[in-house]
C-alpha cells in the first residue's frame, strides 16, 4: 500500500536533499526564483530550435559578418569560466589552500560556461551533426581543430570534476557505492585538475589564435612565436587574470542573494591579488603587442593602424578603454592592498576586469568583422536578431539555473556551515 | 578520380579580368549561377546573404566608374581558407591550383568565410529552393549544396571534370592540364575575362602577367591569388587595389 505524497511530505523530502547544517530558503521561494529563468530558457530553446530546424537565416549574420553575438558569447564565457581551471591550478599546483573555499563553485561555473558555450556553438554551426567530422578529418593546421579537441576534452574533465561535487549531496552520499566512488574520484582530482589546467591553457590560447592567424583580416592578424600568434598568449594571460575575479564576483553575488556569508575575507583578498597581478602583466603584454602591430605588422600588409579606428563607433576610445579603464585601473585596484581592503572597491575592480575581457573578445570578434579589407568597401553593420538574442539569453538562464540548483543541493562553499551557521569546520 | 600529387605536368589555372572592358552587365553572375546550380536568393536576401559566387562591384574612381567582378581569387600562398578549416573541407588541389570546397564535409562553422579577405565565400543560410519547374534546368555535372554549408567559385569544376573525361576518351593519360573555360569567361559579352594555365609560358594569361600589366587584389596580404586584374587607368587601379597595392 502506497502513501499519497502530501505537499508537506514533499517539502520534507526536499529539505533532506539540502546539506546538513546549512539553511536554504523554502522550496516555493526557490521555485519563484527559478521560474523566470526557466521561462527564459524555454524561450531561448525555441529560438535555437528555429535556427536548427529551418536554418541560420533566422540570424542577422551574413557572408561578411559570418560570426556574431554567439561567437562573442562563446569567447567571453569561456574566458570568464577560466576561473575553474585557474583555481584548480592555484590549489593543486601553487598550493594556495584558501582556494579550497571556492574550488567547488569554480568547477560549477566552469561547467556552465563551457557547456553553455558548446551548446551555442552547436546552434551556430550550419551542420551540427557533422561536429564529429573534426575528429575524423582533422586539419592539424587549424586553430579551430585545437579549440575543438581541447574544449571537448576539457568539458569531459569538468564533468568528471563535477561528479564528486554532485555525489557529495546529502542524499546521494548515503548510497555506499556512490560514497566510495566519490572518495576514489576525489583522490584522483589532482590529476584532473592538472589535466584541466593543461587543456585550458591550450584552448584559451587557441581561441586567441583563431583570430591571430587570420592573415586576411589585418586588424586581427598578429605575428607570433612558432606556430602561435601573439593573441594565443594574450588570451591565456587575460583568461587567467579574470578567472579569479569572476569567481570573486559570483561568490559575492551568491552571498548577497542567499544572505549567508560563504567564504572568509582572505579568500576574496587572495583572488583579487592574484587577478590584479596577472592583469597588470596582461596589460603590459597587450600594450607591447599593440605597439608592434601598429608599427610593424599592419603596415607591412598595407594597412595603417589609424585606419582601423576611423570606423565609428570603433574609435580609439575602445583601445584606450580596453587598456586603461578595463586594464590598468582594475589591475591597480586589485593589486593595491589599501584599495582592495574595501570590499566594494575590490568587487568594482573585479567587475571592471571581467568587463574588460568581454570587451576584448567583443573587439576581436565584432570589430574585426566590421572593418573593411578591400579599399572600396564600406564598414559592415550587424545587429543580432531576436533568435540570436534569445539563444544568448538561454545560455545565461541555463547557467543561473545549474548554479542555483547546485548551490541549493550541493556543497559549493565548504566554509559556509562554519561561517554562516556556526557549525563545525569541514 | 583526381590523383593528387601525381607526377607529371600540373596546371595552375588563373584568370585575368580587364576592368576597362567590364561594363558591369552581370552576365558572368548569371552564367555562374546557371552553371553551378546556385538557387535564387531567399525572399529578403541581399548582396551579403545571397549565394552569388561572383559579385560585380561598382566602384567610383573619381569621374569614371569601374566595375569589378570578384570571385574566389584562388590563393595559393598560405591560402587563408585552407589553413583554417577544422575538418579539411577546403583543399588546394595541386593538380589544378584550384581551391576546392567539399560541401559534404563542411561543418558550416564559417571560419573560412571570416578568413577570406575578398568575401568570396558564401554560406547557405537556408535550404536551397528553386521555383517549380526550374529544377529541370539544373546542371547534372554539379551537385547542389545543402543548407548550412559554405560554397564558392571553383573555376567551374564540373566543366573541368567534363574536359578531363573528354581528354581521357581522346586517349590522354595523366593529370595534365585540359583546355576548358569557366562559364563566366564564356558568357562575358565584352571579352573582359581571360582564363588559362599560369604554368603554360605561351598562354596569353601568363604573358600578360609576366608583362607586368596585371595586378592582384590585396597583394600585400601575401595570399598569392591567381586571379589578376588589369586597367590602363591609374585612378581605377588605385580605387580597386588601394594606395599601397597599386
Amino acid at each position: 500500500m502506497t502513501t499519497a505524497l502530501t505537499p508537506s511530505m514533499l517539502l520534507q523530502r526536499e529539505r533532506e536533499l539540502i546539506r546538513r547544517g546549512v539553511d536554504r530558503c523554502p522550496l516555493p521561494q526557490f521555485l519563484m526564483w527559478t521560474a523566470p529563468w526557466f521561462a527564459l530558457l524555454v524561450f531561448g530553446c525555441y529560438a535555437a530550435w528555429l535556427c536548427l530546424s529551418q536554418g541560420l537565416f533566422h540570424t542577422n549574420m551574413d557572408n561578411q559578418y559570418a560570426f556574431g553575438l554567439w561567437i562573442f558569447l562563446d569567447l567571453a564565457v569561456i574566458a570568464l569560466g577560466a576561473g575553474a581551471f585557474f583555481t584548480g591550478f592555484l590549489l593543486y599546483v601553487a598550493r594556495k589552500q584558501e582556494m579550497k573555499a571556492v574550488i567547488n563553485s569554480a568547477v560549477v561555473i566552469g561547467l556552465v560556461c563551457y557547456s553553455g558555450a558548446v551548446a551555442v556553438l552547436m546552434v551556430d554551426v550550419g551542420q551540427p551533426l557533422r561536429a564529429w567530422f573534426t575528429f575524423w578529418h582533422p586539419n592539424v593546421h587549424s586553430m579551430l581543430t585545437e579549440v575543438t579537441f581541447c574544449i571537448t576534452a576539457y568539458l569531459t574533465v569538468l564533468l568528471i570534476e563535477y561528479l564528486p561535487v554532485a555525489l557529495k549531496n546529502r542524499k546521494l552520499c548515503r548510497v555506499t557505492r556512490y560514497a566510495v566512488f566519490e572518495y576514489e574520484l576525489h583522490r584522483l582530482m589532482v590529476v584532473f585538475a592538472l589535466l584541466g589546467a593543461f587543456l585550458s591553457f591550450f584552448h584559451q590560447g587557441s581561441l586567441g589564435g583563431l583570430y591571430g592567424v587570420l592573415r586576411g583580416r589585418p586588424f586581427a592578424f598578429r605575428e607570433g612565436f612558432g606556430i602561435w600568434p601573439s593573441t594565443f598568449f594574450l588570451f591565456i594571460v587575460s583568461a587567467a587574470a579574470v578567472g579569479p575575479s569572476f569567481i570573486a564576483l559570483t561568490t559575492w553575488i551568491t552571498e548577497k542573494l542567499s544572505g549567508h556569508r560563504l567564504v572568509e575575507g582572505r579568500v576574496y583578498d587572495t583572488l583579487a591579488r592574484i587577478s590584479g597581478k596577472i592583469l597588470l602583466v596582461y596589460v603590459a603584454l597587450k600594450a607591447a603587442d599593440t605597439l608592434v602591430w601598429m608599427n610593424a605588422t599592419a603596415p607591412a600588409r598595407g594597412f595603417a593602424a589609424r585606419g582601423f579606428y576611423e570606423t565609428q563607433p570603433f574609435g580609439t576610445w575602445i583601445l584606450l578603454a580596453e587598456i586603461g579603464v578595463f586594464g590598468l585601473l582594475p589591475g591597480w585596484l586589485l593589486v593595491s592592498r589599501r584599495a582592495r581592503a574595501s570590499r566594494a572597491v575590490l568587487l568594482c575592480g573585479a567587475a571592471l576586469a571581467c568587463a574588460g575581457v568581454a570587451l576584448n573578445r567583443f573587439v576581436m570578434t565584432i570589430q574585426t568583422l566590421a572593418l573593411p579589407t578591400l579599399p572600396f568597401e564600406r564598414p559592415a553593420q550587424y545587429w543580432p536578431s531576436w533568435q540570436e538574442a534569445g539563444t544568448f539569453l538561454a545560455v545565461i538562464a541555463f547557467g543561473v539555473l545549474v548554479y542555483s540548483f547546485s548551490f541549493r543541493y550541493l556543497t559549493l562553499f565548504p566554509q559556509e556551515r562554519e561561517l554562516a551557521f556556526g557549525g563545525e569546520k569541514e | 578520380m583526381i590523383r593528387k600529387n601525381a607526377e607529371g605536368k600540373h596546371a595552375r589555372y588563373g584568370m585575368l579580368i580587364d576592368l576597362d572592358r567590364c561594363d558591369g552587365c552581370g552576365a558572368c553572375m548569371v552564367a555562374c549561377a546557371v552553371e553551378n546550380n546556385i538557387p535564387p536568393g531567399r525572399p529578403g536576401a541581399n548582396a551579403r546573404t545571397g549565394l552569388n559566387w561572383i559579385k560585380v562591384h561598382r566602384i567610383e574612381t573619381g569621374g569614371r566608374p569601374a566595375f569589378l567582378p570578384i570571385m574566389c581569387q584562388q590563393c595559393e600562398d598560405e591560402t587563408p581558407c585552407v589553413e583554417v578549416c577544422p575538418q579539411n573541407a577546403v583543399e588546394l588541389d595541386p593538380a589544378t591550383g584550384v581551391v576546392g570546397q567539399i560541401p559534404q564535409r563542411c561543418l558550416g562553422c564559417r571560419y573560412c568565410v571570416t578568413a577570406c579577405p575578398y568575401h568570396a565565400r558564401v554560406f547557405n543560410w537556408g535550404d536551397p529552393e528553386w521555383p517549380a519547374g526550374m529544377e529541370k534546368t539544373l546542371n547534372p555535372l554539379v551537385s547542389p549544396r545543402m543548407r548550412g554549408v559554405v560554397e564558392k567559385c571553383n573555376f567551374c569544376h564540373g566543366r573541368w571534370h567534363a574536359a578531363r573525361e573528354k581528354a581521357a576518351a581522346d586517349g590522354s593519360t595523366g593529370n595534365g592540364p585540359v583546355n576548358y573555360v569557366p562559364a563566366c569567361v564564356e558568357a562575358c559579352p565584352a571579352g573582359a575575362m581571360a582564363f588559362g594555365d599560369l604554368n603554360d609560358p605561351d598562354s596569353a594569361l601568363t604573358r600578360a602577367v609576366a608583362a607586368g600589366e596585371a595586378f592582384r587584389l590585396l597583394d600585400l596580404l601575401q595570399t598569392g591569388p591567381k586571379t589578376f586584374y588589369k586597367t590602363a587607368f591609374a585612378a581605377v587601379r588605385k580605387g580597386v587595389a588601394g594606395e599601397r597595392d597599386a
